[in-house]
């Protein structure tokens, strides 16, 4: 069996008296739309936080591409391919929302003000604002955009990346059903061209049309991986996340 | 407007308000109207205004034409404060508790336009038992909380002022599905209790279901309005704003 694209061994994060993440071990392999769910507090985005760099583990190791990533940089794992979004979408509120594309396919400060982007890359952040049907908006300052709207530009630009692993923080929070569904097609045909997600969602019904295996966090460590219908109907899960 | 809304008797009405940022109008004349105990479920796409309606109410956002009545007093030029004296809150959107203090003093806060120390803890009482998370997580700092935990949190702080209208935006955003359970059972409760509940809520399945009534938001104005099962019912509805899988999910 081929190693896993993202692999966690055993890592713990401590805030104060509270172990967020708990010698939480698991895998994410290539190819794959993982789910990762749990309760409130059960440590999801703590997990996240650490494998993207922007928190440090107290102990264990995390693993991208064969390679051991210590002391990982946000802007490091994004050369590797590796990115994120956050609940509370993270998009720069002075550039329009037209910018903020551009300047998620990697441009350098120095590039984006010589005005050197590249024809390739203004024609996929024009598709990609007509895609989220974000158009009109392309102009504007994103700090203008309302909630769900900041979320869908920070999808869009997450995918101008270019990235082989995504991990997505609650992407359809906030956002409108209509616009969940365009979200999940844009997940299933970035799927279908090669790209593995991690997705931490509470929305059960798009995780189990979309996620295939999912994780269940509970106080800090799985209690349950599978198939969503294996996990749907496992007693721990139901007791500790779905309610009975 | 739907029959069983008696203008006469509406605790709070809005009509023809408009409001915006800068030089564009987000809200291009908005007429609603909520009864005591009622419980209003905005829905909507992005950008359609939805939040803009609930700061327009609760003072955060003047707004420019029309009126804004609540309790049968023009409340439309009244601060925030005097607002929050009035008996309205307003719980935002976006995070809004202070992360580098204790979950009690964040939820103290929501008290912080009373005197009565007595009933104020009094109130504290109440809402640990409503929201065991405040008793359990007494001492931790907000800031360490998980997402969905504090916005259990921020909904405890709303109670403080036992307030008559509570202006909720997007209430049950990153809350696991237990959690979410919860807080949709103590929306309804806080109606049978008699206060009035405006919603705004993306997760519009559970949002009709838990509403009285309901209002479309669409760029700005209220395009349909109806019971929320009537909405939650109506085809063309689901199709434009509950999204092709929220039938898959009925």
């Amino acid at each position: 069996m081929t190693e896993a694209l993202l692999s966690v061994d055993r890592l713990t994060k401590k805030f104060g008296g509270v172990t967020a993440v708990d010698a939480c071990s698991f895998e994410v392999r290539a190819g794959t739309v993982t789910g990762l769910i749990g309760p409130n507090g059960s440590g999801k985005t703590t997990a996240f936080n650490m494998i993207t760099g922007y928190l440090r583990p107290d102990s264990g190791s995390i693993r991208f591409r064969g390679e051991t990533l210590s002391r990982p940089h946000p802007a490091e794992l994004y050369r590797r391919r590796l990115s994120r979004t956050f609940q509370q979408a993270r998009i720069f509120p002075e550039l329009s929302v037209e910018e903020n594309l551009v300047v998620a396919a990697g441009y350098t400060w120095r590039q984006l003000f010589g005005q050197r982007v590249s024809a390739a890359d203004h024609d996929r952040a024009t598709t990609m604002l007509a895609e989220f049907r974000l158009e009109p908006l392309a102009a504007l300052p994103a700090g203008d955009l309302s909630y769900g709207q900041r979320k869908l530009l920070e999808f869009a630009a997450v995918l101008m990346s270019d990235p082989v692993l995504v991990l997505l923080d609650e992407p359809t929070a906030g956002v409108n059903p209509v616009m969940i569904d365009t979200m999940e097609q844009h997940i299933r045909s970035r799927h279908a061209a090669g790209v593995t997600f991690l997705v931490v969602e509470h929305d059960m019904q798009l995780v189990m049309r979309l996620c295939d295996p999912v994780i269940v966090l509970d106080r800090g460590a799985p209690i349950a991986f599978g198939s969503p219908a294996k996990v749907q109907s496992d007693p721990l899960v139901l007791e500790a996340y779905l309610g009975a | 407007m739907a029959p069983d809304a008696p203008d006469s008797e509406a605790l709070l009405e809005l009509k023809g308000v408009t409001a915006g940022y800068g030089a564009g109008l987000i809200l291009k004349g908005v007429d609603l109207s909520a009864g005591q105990g009622e419980i209003i479920c905005l829905i909507g796409p992005n950008g359609a205004g939805k939040s803009t309606v609930l700061k327009t109410i609760s003072g955060l956002l003047p707004h420019r034409d029309g009126s804004v009545t609540f309790a049968g007093e023009d409340i439309g030029r009244l601060t925030s404060r005097q607002r929050l004296d009035r008996g309205i809150v307003h719980v935002p959107q976006d995070r809004s508790l202070f992360p580098g203090m204790s979950v009690y003093e964040n939820v103290m806060m929501g008290a912080f336009i009373l005197r009565d120390q007595a009933l104020v803890r009094r109130r504290i009482d109440e809402v640990s038992e409503r929201f065991p998370i405040v008793a359990r997580r007494r001492s931790a700092a907000a800031g360490s909380l998980s997402g969905g935990e504090q916005k259990q949190v921020e909904l405890a702080r709303s109670l403080m002022l036992d307030p008559a209208l509570i202006l909720l935006d997007e209430p049950s955003i990153g809350l696991d599905p237990k959690s979410r359970v919860s807080v949709f059972a103590s929306i309804s409760e806080l109606a049978r209790d008699g206060r009035t509940v405006l919603l705004v809520e993306q997760n519009a399945k559970s949002g009709l279901a838990v509403a009285h009534r309901a209002a479309v938001l669409e760029s700005g104005r209220v395009a349909l309005t109806g019971t929320g099962e009537a909405l939650l019912g109506d085809p063309e509805v689901a199709r434009l704003y509950l999204g092709a899988s929220a039938s898959e999910r009925r």
